[in-house]
């Protein structure tokens, strides 16, 4: 049994591009769930939003990547001003209901026969979509160090992923420490009584659930250009609630929570697996074949988040106290 | 009790000559509302043929349980919707205007079932209440040089608010670990940072011991001495009798008198709607019924 494969193959996923994906996921809804209260329950719709724009666009139009991109974006805001203007002057569990809803709706829309030729039906959209990208890669050759093997292209991704990462975490902590946050967080403990103080929680609240959703939208772009391929069976429900998971993991309304979130929970979910692929690969397990393991690394890593929440409900981040104040 | 003030003084001569009738007009009325109606299905919840609130009073909303008086504060805040009716404030018609707006405009409310932010320090439930902040706009936000000498200016006023209101020693603490009486004040205090023409308490002494409740009385009384109207909803007579300049009662949704304390507590259609029609004990001190009802 091969531990230091499984180690570097923990390292290189917890580091790697779908760890980056999930973290911009989580880092919208750190905005719209820590910060403001809102439940959005359908990012996977506004990262397939982003990853169709350049799909569609670059793919199917033959545009360029860079046009595709801001087309993206403007497609994301017009998604949270749609689900927003209906929801956001209601109680929080219709944004619950609503974009649940729609992400289902855009992943059937997407994998319908009907617009085939548009989004590629259940196939999706493949093609050398993110190809302007990768032109722009100052690497010349795949990285090879012990714990961390990218080729390439991924070592590119990883490095522009990153620093997208950083810059929005920079620019989090500084909304959230300004008057704006204070209003938002006052609007995810008690709406009325910002209302009352003469603050219009609605624009508020508007304005949270466009910025997280676009974090979601980068993620989707980042995964088109990093796979060149786009699948609406990619954007299942499951890819929200695993943010949720990432976003909780780390620690709620915490600057930093998405980040460590995203590299344990990615850390962990490869390593149980990898670690159970040897063990069955070495025979000293001889009562799982390697296709069960899929859904068992599911189930072990479940039950460490479940440990968390019961050993330390607050995330790797969170401040007990505060979490104490809610069993008021 | 220390001295009343000036204002307090000036509010009790200038409404010294008002007809002791529902609907009475005011010398200078900061609030006049007009055939106020709020129906919840068959049931007239709020039915306010006319009120007028005297500038620089501090008015109580008295009345029995489910006289309306929670449904007329929200009505006239823009939290709910009359069926019929229009209001003005300072003169302004507030009809349909969002709770939002009516605070900016200098009517600021609180509520009955507190609302401190729970996972928010004290100091910046204090500073929600500023007004007119120029970090709240979503851009300027993350340019703290554009922001921060507001901030520290409103810093400064919330602090001197704390201390007054005796919760400086809170100011980095979480409100929700503050009792149920330091949120009242804390509440008190942070409607206040608005500098409101017109703040309006929804039971401000619901739930609070005794020794606190005497401070509470003297922080309305200080509201007033500052210019600010006081409107304040409450069942505690005793109370009542003690800082108001004026008496509005409620019962099922109407209003049934007006005047100064002292006579309409004496006032028999006002005993009745308390405490049903067979009842002679005045409502103060002297006749302890009513203190012993629903708020000890």
């Amino acid at each position: 049994m091969d531990f230091s494969f499984v180690l570097g193959q923990s390292i290189t996923q917890a580091l790697g591009v779908t760890a980056i994906i999930y973290c911009l996921a989580a880092m919208g809804l750190n905005l719209q769930f820590g910060y403001t209260g809102l439940l959005n329950f359908g990012q996977v719709a506004f990262a397939a939003i982003g990853a169709y724009s350049i799909g569609v666009i670059v793919i199917s139009f033959g545009a360029s990547l860079w046009a595709a991109i801001p087309i993206g974006l403007v497609a994301s805001v017009a998604l949270a001003l749609v689900l927003g203007i209906p929801t956001l002057r209601l109680r929080a569990d219709y944004l619950a209901i609503v974009t649940i809803a729609t992400s289902e709706i855009i992943r059937l829309m997407v994998r319908s026969i009907a617009l085939r030729d548009t989004f590629g039906g259940a196939n999706g959209i493949n093609g050398k979509m993110g190809q302007a990208f990768h032109d722009l890669n100052p690497f010349h050759a795949d990285i090879d160090l012990p714990f961390l093997t990218w080729t390439r292209q991924d070592l590119w991704v990883v490095t522009v992923g990153w620093s997208l990462i950083a810059i929005f975490t920079l620019a989090t902590w500084l909304l959230v420490r300004s008057p704006w946050g204070r209003v938002v967080k006052g609007i995810r403990e008690d709406e009325n009584a910002v209302v009352s103080l003469g603050k219009n929680a609605y624009v508020y609240k508007m304005q949270a659930l466009i910025l997280g959703g676009l974090l979601g939208t980068v993620g989707g772009i980042v995964w088109a250009v990093a796979k060149q391929s786009v699948q609406p069976d990619n954007f299942v429900p499951d890819v929200t609630f695993f943010s949720y998971t990432i976003l909780l993991l780390g620690g709620a309304a915490r600057v930093f929570g998405p980040i460590v979130g995203a590299i344990i929970f990615w850390f962990l979910l490869v390593f149980v697996g990898e670690f159970l692929n040897q063990m069955i690969a070495a025979g000293w397990i001889t009562f799982l074949l390697p296709t069960d393991i899929g859904p068992i690394r599911f189930i072990l890593v479940g039950l460490g988040l479940m440990g968390l929440m019961i050993f330390r409900p607050q995330g790797m981040f969170g401040d007990k106290r505060e979490l104490a104040l809610d069993a008021r | 009790m220390p001295a009343n003030g000036q204002r307090a003084l000036a509010a009790q001569s200038a409404l010294a000559t008002v007809p002791r009738v529902p609907g009475a007009s005011k010398p200078d009325p900061i609030l006049v509302a007009s055939s106020i109606v709020r129906r919840f299905g068959g049931l007239s919840a709020v039915d306010v043929a006319h009120v007028e609130v005297q500038r620089g009073s501090i008015t109580a909303l008295i009345g029995p349980n489910g006289a309306g008086k929670t449904t007329f504060f929200n009505l006239l805040t823009g939290f709910d919707a009359p069926d019929e009716g229009a209001w003005s404030f300072n003169g302004r018609s507030m009809g349909r205007l969002s709770p939002y707006r009516v605070a900016r405009l200098g009517m600021v409310r609180t509520f009955q079932l507190t609302k401190a932010l729970n996972r928010l320090r004290v100091i910046d439930n204090m500073l929600l209440g500023a007004k007119g902040q120029r970090g709240e706009r979503l851009w300027a936000s993350i340019f703290p040089f554009l922001w921060r000498g507001q901030e520290a200016k409103n810093t400064e006023r919330a602090d001197v608010l704390l201390k007054r209101f005796s919760l400086d020693a809170k100011r980095g603490d979480f409100a929700g670990s503050l009792s149920g009486g330091q949120r009242k004040l804390l509440e008190m205090a942070r409607a206040l940072m608005s500098e409101p023409e017109l703040i309006m308490l929804d039971e401000p002494m619901a739930g609070v011991n005794p020794a606190l409740t005497q401070s509470l009385l003297q922080h309305i009384k200080m509201i007033r001495e500052e210019g600010s109207t006081v409107l304040f909803v409450e069942h505690d007579m005793d109370m009542v009798h003690d800082i108001s300049d004026w008496v509005i009662v409620m019962a099922q949704g109407k209003i049934i008198a007006e005047g100064p304390p002292g006579d309409v507590m004496k006032n028999p259609e006002v005993i009745d709607a308390y405490l049903g029609s067979r009842h002679e004990k005045a409502l103060t001190e002297s006749g302890e019924s009513l203190t012993t009802g629903e708020n000890k």
